[in-house]
């Protein structure tokens, strides 16, 4: 498998002398779904412009596929579907000329944009809207539309910037599937995302981007392994009037129903529950409190300085 | 991109820009034939009959021509202006920046919009000025190369104003403080030879008076100036202003952070 994406010592520079990026190398491998994490204003957005040719670079170099974004743009283009943050179709267009007119800027022949516009309509919901002028379309069918846009041109390599931002939980988990379909069937995705939770279900590799600098690469189970706590949360069948005496673990009554326990890793859960057995205690469920790689993110954010 | 892939995005462009003033010809098309015909009436009919001749035409006559004229210079430029500056203000000039579209492809697509739209008005214009006057035309191929040179010319123009716009303040000031005062002094109404001495060599540099010129002459037969040095003069602007074109479009400015 080669790399569908290449970025090598990328640096940019804006007019007010502010560093966006700080030489930035970054790989992604063919038919993965990568997640590029960071907080606000940490180069998230300004890496996918100078991807895209719409943020021009300082310095450095960036390739899709092989093909150098400054020698073969045509080619690096083609090969390249792009689904931005904010909405950027005409307000005044229907969905069905704006998908229509995308295909076009991308030679592709009237006939097989059709045959293209209707199969990805009709598959993310879109079609009955498709002669209804965009700005009537809600916040989640005109993130659809984009997704459509971008994959018009049938794109190698997908990035989506913040793709399911103010959309519903049903429609987020709907997206997420249709994006597994598309990634199983070859097409390499990156996502920017402020949903951790989505990373970790939908990613197998991350990089993780604070102050225009790349703070860490790895997989998404890699990365999860360093956490050395994890917090789990016990639901007790009785309300519980003080918390129960469970020695060598950190806990705390969240509720009176529920007790919050910190467990280190190797640490066994056995000792928790004999303990709270002998104490008359009957638990009812159990859950993980935090979604795991949202304390890493925070831990590793904070350990470069906070947000930028 | 192959050229069949260029020539279908130039056809994308195109079409999407013909489209747009269509969709909205209540704006687009409709108010140049109201304005004109009342030009027509006004101009023509009322005062021109208290007028008399003018370079040997009825006044009706001598007027027509200019006055198709300007409808093709104002429309060719709000067309290009208004919908790139649009396509900037929403974002939407990405769809194509982040194409592989050539930029000359961009440049060439806006600029045949903004023609398209030009020649539709001059073409309704001409139709209502068929109700007041008749129109024999001398030269056709003058005629129209010049129509067609005059549209890309100020098509051009009104993609750089819409590259520098920042709002939709900017994309009325070219046409207001230059473009109209140039029009109404370029010979749409009057002969430059009923001007004093002075005056003459001032109005001869004004561009717009050369194109008109040679507009009235392919269709009346006169001209107050050198047919061939107006139609120099005008390729010379198409360069410069392509030129400056793609220069804005190659180098982002504007367009790309």
């Amino acid at each position: 498998m080669g790399k569908a994406l290449d970025i090598k010592g990328l640096q940019k520079v804006y007019g007010n002398d502010f560093q966006a990026l700080k030489g930035i190398d970054l790989s992604v491998e063919e038919g993965d779904f990568f997640a590029l994490l960071g907080p606000n204003g940490a180069g998230k957005s300004t890496t996918i412009g100078v991807i895209c040719s719409l943020v021009r670079k300082t310095a450095g170099k960036v390739s899709v596929f092989g093909h150098d974004i400054d020698q073969d743009f045509s080619l690096a283009k083609q090969e390249l579907g792009i689904v931005p943050q904010e909405f950027n179709f005409s307000q005044f267009e229907t969905p069905w000329r704006i998908v229509l007119n995308q295909a076009g800027y991308y030679g592709m022949p009237r006939e097989l944009a059709k045959e293209r516009a209707e199969e990805y309509l009709r598959k993310l919901g879109l079609w009955e809207k498709r002669n209804d002028q965009a700005r009537m379309l809600s916040g989640g069918m005109k993130r659809r539309l984009m997704i459509v846009r971008a994959l018009i041109h049938k794109p190698r390599l997908l990035i989506l910037d913040e793709p399911t931002a103010g959309v519903d939980i049903e429609l987020r988990r709907s997206m997420w599937e249709f994006l597994k379909e598309i990634n199983e069937a070859g097409t390499t995705i990156i996502l920017t995302t402020h949903y951790l939770e989505e990373a970790e279900s939908l990613c197998r590799n991350i990089a993780i981007i604070n102050h225009g600098e790349i703070v860490e690469n790895t997989s998404v189970k890699a990365l999860l392994k360093t956490l050395n706590k994890e917090h789990f949360v016990l639901d007790t069948k009785e309300a519980l009037s003080q918390l129960p005496e469970l020695k060598g673990y950190h806990c705390q009554l969240i509720e009176d129903h529920s007790i919050e326990i910190e467990v280190e890793k190797g640490q066994s859960l056995n000792p928790v529950f004999l303990a709270l057995q002998e104490q008359g205690v009957e638990v009812l469920s159990m859950r993980n409190k935090a979604n795991r790689l949202e304390e890493l993110f925070v831990s590793m954010v904070s350990k470069n300085g906070g947000e930028g | 991109m192959t050229l069949q892939q260029q020539w279908v995005a130039l056809q994308t462009i195109l079409n999407k820009e013909i489209h747009r003033f269509s969709r909205i010809w209540v704006q687009t098309l409709l108010p140049p034939v109201i304005t004109m015909s009342l030009y027509f009436v006004i101009f023509g009919t009322l005062i021109g009959s208290r007028i008399g001749e003018m370079g040997g035409f009825s006044y009706m006559e001598f007027v027509v021509p200019g006055l198709i004229m300007m409808s093709v210079i104002t429309n060719s430029y709000s067309n290009v202006v208004s919908s790139f500056y649009s396509a900037k203000f929403q974002h939407s000039i990405e769809e194509i920046l982040v194409s592989p579209t050539p930029n000359y492809i961009i440049l060439i697509g806006y600029v045949l919009g903004g023609v398209a739209r030009g020649l539709a008005v001059g073409f309704l214009v001409t139709l209502m000025s068929l109700l007041f006057t008749k129109l024999q035309v001398q030269n056709l191929a003058i005629t129209v190369a010049i129509v067609f040179l005059t549209s890309v010319l100020f098509s051009l123009m009104g993609f750089i104003n819409a590259v520098f716009a920042n709002s939709f303040d900017d994309i009325s000031i070219v046409p207001t403080f230059i473009l109209t005062p140039l029009t109404y002094l370029g010979g749409v109404f009057y002969s430059i030879s009923l001007l004093p001495e002075f005056w003459q060599g001032v109005s001869l540099l004004n561009p717009i008076l050369y194109m008109v010129n040679v507009f009235r002459y392919g269709i009346l037969g006169v001209t107050d100036i050198q047919v061939h040095y107006a139609f120099m003069g005008v390729m010379a602007f198409i360069v410069v202003l392509a030129t400056i074109s793609m220069y804005l479009l190659e180098s982002g400015k504007r367009l790309r952070s």
